[in-house]
């Protein structure tokens, strides 16, 4: 993997498609990171595809709830990979309740489809635009969002919400 | 699968028929834990079988969820489908599902199923009265012929 500068072509293509928007960029033990703004995440991610990152190797989402100095709730991730040189680069976005809602990526890349299901089962943050925007994992008439901090470990009775075959019955 | 396999072969105590499908089953082994998801498809697996059934709750995953106390993993199968034999262990030995088998053979030697219903028919005598032997001997007499008396014979 090469090492990445701050001022790259990521960062050309991301400042050149966003012009006026304060983006925050820190790197941690040469890997890069970048902070963009929900409402700008759209358009910074195509521009880093445009700018030669053709993979989404992740998105996933964090729950920043009681996290230390953190002063949003939900953080969006996508791990972006460029192919033809190994660069990656880190794109993190923060979401508030009660606007959960994101812009999909599953226009950008397609691998963003079932990432984006999976994120959206467990944390609830809706992504606007995906084709089949439904639960991944968890059964279609769970209600709660199991991996929010807020939500008990032990669930709230789905579990046990099931009828009971007893023997003289079956 | 160690249990049917070479060491432990299970079908020394009679149990060697394996099917794969519910509708030829009169045995299902519930073998770890079951997500909530999975409690449906398994209620409907044991709807399918026929009557007379069994269950075994194999593994501390089945009989109470183990370790896995989350919202998605059920504390125990036996809240949903009754069980028969719980065997403990994680995981268990096969000795103790070979075990759990022959416990099973005995239970339903003494009670049958739920009610004993299917066995208590087969305590009444049914078919063709047997044959007595003693009236056999009885008509011989009777008529005057005489029983041969019987050698002792210890290789025949």
């Amino acid at each position: 993997m090469t090492q990445i500068s701050s001022d790259s072509v990521y960062k050309q293509a991301i400042e050149k498609a966003l012009p006026s928007v304060a983006l925050r960029w820190s790197e941690f033990r040469g890997q890069h990171r970048i902070d963009v703004p929900a409402a700008n995440i759209a358009t910074a991610l195509t521009a880093l595809k445009e700018a030669g990152m053709d993979q989404l190797c992740d998105l996933t989402a964090v729950d920043l709830l009681e996290y230390p100095g953190a002063t949003d709730r939900f953080e969006v991730v996508y791990l972006l990979l460029n192919t033809s040189n190994s660069d990656r680069l880190t794109v993190r976005t923060y979401l508030n309740e009660p606007n959960l809602q994101i812009p999909s990526a599953h226009p950008i890349w397609i691998a963003a489809d079932w990432l984006e299901r999976e994120v959206y089962d467990m944390y609830g943050i809706v992504f606007t635009g995906h084709p089949n925007f439904k639960r991944l994992l968890l059964p279609d008439a769970f209600e709660s969002f199991p991996l929010r901090k807020d939500y008990p470990v032990k669930g709230r009775g789905e579990r046990h919400n099931f009828p009971i075959i007893t023997r003289a019955e079956s | 699968m160690s249990t049917a396999a070479s060491r432990h072969d299970l079908s020394r105590f009679g149990s060697e028929v394996m099917r794969f499908t519910p509708r030829q089953c009169d045995l299902m082994i519930v073998a770890g834990r079951v997500v909530m998801k999975m409690i449906p498809v398994l209620q409907r697996i044991w709807m399918q079988m026929p009557e007379p059934k069994w269950c075994i709750s194999m593994g501390a995953c089945a009989c109470s969820g183990g370790v896995f106390d989350t919202y998605a993993v059920v504390q125990g199968i036996d809240r949903f489908i009754p069980v028969d034999v719980y065997v403990p262990g994680c995981p268990p030995r096969p000795e103790q599902l070979i075990r759990a088998i022959m416990d099973l053979q005995d239970k339903i030697k003494k009670t049958g199923t739920y009610n004993a219903r299917e066995f208590q028919l087969r305590i009444l005598p049914d078919g063709p009265k047997r044959f007595d032997e003693d009236e056999l001997i009885r008509i011989r007499e009777r008529n005057g012929l005489k029983l041969e008396e019987h050698k002792y014979d210890p290789i025949h």
